[in-house]
């Protein structure tokens, strides 16, 4: 390593101010922490730190997402087969769903971080870590037919219109990856909804073997009020069609454990969301005039990207509440919207998506309230003492 | 006996290199120092100038916005140097002792017939006044205030730190002639003792309250000890003093000379032989850390502990208020993928290095910052670490953009820096915490006087 060090010790000083590489500042200097810690000691304040950054933060929230992407692999690989009624074993699935997820991802790494890197430069700061989650979140809430152009043009959309207008990673209002998948949702309704798109190939018209509907189980649920074909072990395993990275809660929930676990993501949001979600789904069921109301609440909370949402969505701290006692709030009333979204509004079975938008609206309001609690007991103990 | 105040929320930092309870030998050494920059808010005026001789108690300076509050030499000898720094700023005033230790003798006389202002007036002038500070702001005490409390943290959480039950043993007497002389500045002095040590020395203390405290760090900060029992509002005050500094003003009213003479811990994982040495007040750190350092890499060298403490050069000196000196690793390399690593060697309160695997593990924990400045991203990290009912990130927010109001309402008078350090410890964001609220601090000052 001593011979990498030396060399970028070399090149480093084209990269400075007055080299001839000077504008490419940013981008050499986002490679170099990459791979080199940076050799910065403490000045003032305290002289030891913790050895959590937030490069290993986000990428401990990639490695959570690595279950639900290899199952997204190899489930676009399945479904595909099963659709077109093909025979294939393991390894030709997991190929095949490789072959289409992985340019999703590149396109959405790609696009990101030329303008990451772009805006770096002109802001004259680091190269922030936040889109080292963003990048693999946006694919894996996409549906794995989408035309990568879209991947590009939604990517850039969230990264420009959803973070740097507001000063880049910790300063945005909603959720990029979220917005990605909104942007697309209301721009291009056709490619994000419907029965063809969440199989790779169905669209391009692939033969479909008889009788077979590449709905989702909700969006089965509109069409037909039913989902007998989706069963309850079935969607929690994750062989249905959805979204890449979606299906399978139980991959989510691997990642939901590590996140959980090293600390990174709030087990308190993650918690009440689907408290919220599960107990408006048990108000739903008690009504029942619907066959949406009729989807038994456990069913529900491993339906859609009911799960994914709660997990890796609702969790990001930057759009989340703030105040311990706000995420339990934020995360209840995400749980509850989403639900009562896709029971009440057919057209948008992916509540979930709306419902933390919304809430990431009012997570500075919820904030805002628990603070003022704050401020209140502090005021309530001086006049007592006075 | 009191009920014990348990505090869950901390943090302790296992570091290795703590001293076990025995004394090393180093000698005195010739330089002796006074920080003006230990003082917060202190704009000093020097008394004397260089060459001039003095004793232990004479006057080297005082400060411009209270006069009356003096600042003495530690030892006999004469004014070496008055180092200045930007602007002229004057950053040490350095005594070149004569070995005679001569001291001006202030006299003495029953504490008890004493009136307040006597006691007062008497602390000034042999410059002990400075032992006192006050919350809220962590400065030296205002002469014109008098207080709700005077609190003693009879104990130090932080990591390496001290232990004051053996470096108390034998200062029985001049404990409880000191809390004699505060009582007539404060109608209670409250003493926080450590729940989990013998604590003999202040179980037989009489004229204190005293309240157990079980925890980790910051349990032993004054401030969180105040916290729990009285916390500060708006117009409160409250003084805070150091146990060997409540002892020293119990010499000075009993034998009438100012006592300068200090047990410090000097510990840390560079340290070869941790251990405890008497010393004076503001003594240069040479004779410590002489053939008794690991010298394979740099070394910080840090006056106070790894969170609060400054940074001093190799013949730097001992701080104010500082009774300890910690040796640790530099850490000025790169390191390869470092973030990436298992971190099997890594010391995080997440547990996203496998360095949990390992509870009991002591560590060697370099001054390296472990990545970069960000903007703050991860919520509910400080609340962790900071046992008190305050909503952390938003009043640091609120010193940012300078909103007073909010500062005063979200509870900036019950903070000192030492109690937000393990904030700034955890940060995964890497911000300077400490001096974003000592700035607020000073904004409170500036506006609110």
């Amino acid at each position: 390593m001593k011979a990498l060090r030396n060399y970028i010790d070399k090149i480093k000083p084209h990269f400075e101010k007055g080299g001839k590489f000077e504008k490419l500042h940013s981008t050499f200097d986002a490679f170099e922490t990459l791979l080199f810690v940076p050799n910065t000691t403490n000045k003032n304040g305290v002289h030891v730190r913790d050895a959590m950054d937030m490069k290993r933060t986000m990428a401990t929230v990639v490695l959570a997402l690595v279950p639900a992407l290899l199952f997204g692999i190899w489930n676009a690989g399945y479904q595909h087969f099963l659709a077109t009624g093909q025979e294939a074993d393991f390894w030709p699935m997991v190929l095949h769903g490789f072959l289409k997820v992985f340019p999703i991802i590149v396109v959405s790494y790609g696009t990101g971080l030329i303008i990451e890197f772009i805006f770096a430069q002109l802001r004259g700061h680091e190269v922030n870590e936040g889109f080292l989650v963003s990048g693999m979140l946006i694919p894996l809430v996409l549906p794995v037919d989408i035309p990568l152009w879209m991947v590009a043009v939604a990517t850039a959309f969230a990264v420009i219109i959803g973070k740097e207008v507001f000063g880049g990673t910790g300063m945005n209002i909603w959720n990029p990856a979220l917005l990605a998948r909104a942007f697309l949702f209301f721009a291009y309704p056709a490619h994000m909804s419907g029965d063809t798109i969440w199989i790779s190939g169905l669209s391009g018209g692939e033969g479909i073997v008889d009788g077979y509907s590449g709905a989702t189980a909700l969006g089965a649920a509109v069409t037909s009020g039913n989902i007998d074909k989706f069963s309850l072990m079935d969607s929690f395993l994750g062989f249905i069609p959805g979204s890449i990275g979606e299906t399978s809660t139980l991959a989510i929930l691997l990642g939901a454990v590590i996140l959980i676990y090293t600390g990174v993501g709030s087990w308190r949001i993650m918690l009440s969301v689907f408290a919220g979600g599960f107990l408006m789904a048990l108000g739903f069921n008690a009504i029942g005039s619907t066959p949406l109301m009729q989807i038994p609440a456990l069913h529900h909370l491993v339906l859609g990207g009911f799960a994914f949402g709660a997990v890796f969505m609702a969790t990001d701290p930057v759009s989340a509440t703030r105040t311990t006692r706000g995420k339990y709030i934020y995360g209840f009333l995400i749980g509850v919207l989403s639900i009562m979204i896709r029971v009440f509004n057919p057209a948008y079975p992916e509540g979930v998506m709306l419902a933390i938008l919304l809430m990431n609206t009012f997570a500075p309001l919820i904030d805002h309230f628990v603070v003022e609690g704050n401020i209140k007991r502090r005021l309530k103990r001086a006049s007592v003492n006075a | 006996m009191s009920e014990v105040i348990k505090i869950k929320k901390g943090l302790d930092i296992r570091l290795k290199g703590k001293a076990d309870n025995v004394f090393g030998q180093a000698q005195l050494p010739d330089l002796f120092a006074i920080k003006p920059t230990d003082f917060h808010g202190v704009v000093p005026k020097m008394v004397i100038k260089e060459g001039e001789k003095v004793k232990a108690g004479s006057v080297l300076f005082y400060d411009k916005y209270q006069p009356d509050v003096k600042f003495v030499s530690p030892v006999s000898g004469e004014l070496k140097a008055v180092i200045r720094g930007e602007r002229r700023k004057i950053l040490e005033v350095v005594v070149q002792s004569d070995g005679q230790n001569e001291s001006l003798d202030f006299g003495t006389g029953d504490v008890a017939s004493q009136d307040r202002d006597a006691v007062v007036k008497k602390m000034l002038e042999a410059g002990a006044w400075p032992y006192l500070r006050q919350r809220p702001y962590n400065i030296i005490a205002r002469t014109g205030d008098t207080p709700k409390a005077i609190f003693i943290s009879g104990f130090d959480s932080a990591p390496l730190a001290p232990d004051y039950d053996f470096v108390m043993t034998g200062k029985e007497k001049e404990f409880q002639a000191g809390i004699d002389v505060l009582k007539k500045l404060a109608d209670q002095i409250h003493i926080g003792i450590n729940d989990d040590a013998a604590s003999k020395l202040y179980t037989n203390i009489s004229g204190v309250e005293t309240h157990r405290f079980r925890g980790p760090h910051p349990a032993g900060n004054v401030g969180i000890q105040i916290g729990h029992i009285m916390p500060i509002n708006k117009g409160d005050v409250i003084w805070t003093i150091q146990p060997q500094e409540v002892a020293a003003i119990g010499k000075l009213f009993t034998n009438g000379k100012p006592d300068f003479e200090r047990t410090i811990v000097v510990a840390g994982s560079e340290v070869k032989k941790p251990a405890y040495f008497h010393t004076i007040l503001g003594a240069q750190i040479t004779p410590f850390i002489k053939d008794n350092l690991n010298t394979s890499e740099n070394i910080r060298l840090i006056s106070g502990n790894v969170l609060t403490g400054s940074q001093v050069s190799d013949d730097g000196y001992l701080g104010f208020y500082h009774n300890q000196l910690t040796a640790i690793p530099e850490g000025d390399e790169f390191e390869f993928m470092g973030w990436a690593a298992p971190g099997f060697g890594k010391y995080s309160v997440s547990r996203s290095f496998f360095s949990w695997l390992n509870p009991k593990k002591e560590y060697r924990l370099n001054a390296n910052m472990h990545g970069g400045k960000r903007a703050i991203v991860v919520s509910g990290e400080y609340e962790k670490v900071l046992p008190m009912d305050i909503m952390a990130e938003q009043l640091f927010k609120a010193i940012l953009v300078e909103d007073i109001d909010k500062m005063e309402q979200l509870g900036i008078y019950e903070l000192a820096e030492e109690d937000i350090a393990l904030c700034e410890f955890v940060c995964t964001s890497k911000l300077n915490l400490q001096k974003i609220l000592r700035d607020g601090i000073d904004l409170m000052i500036k506006e609110l006087g």
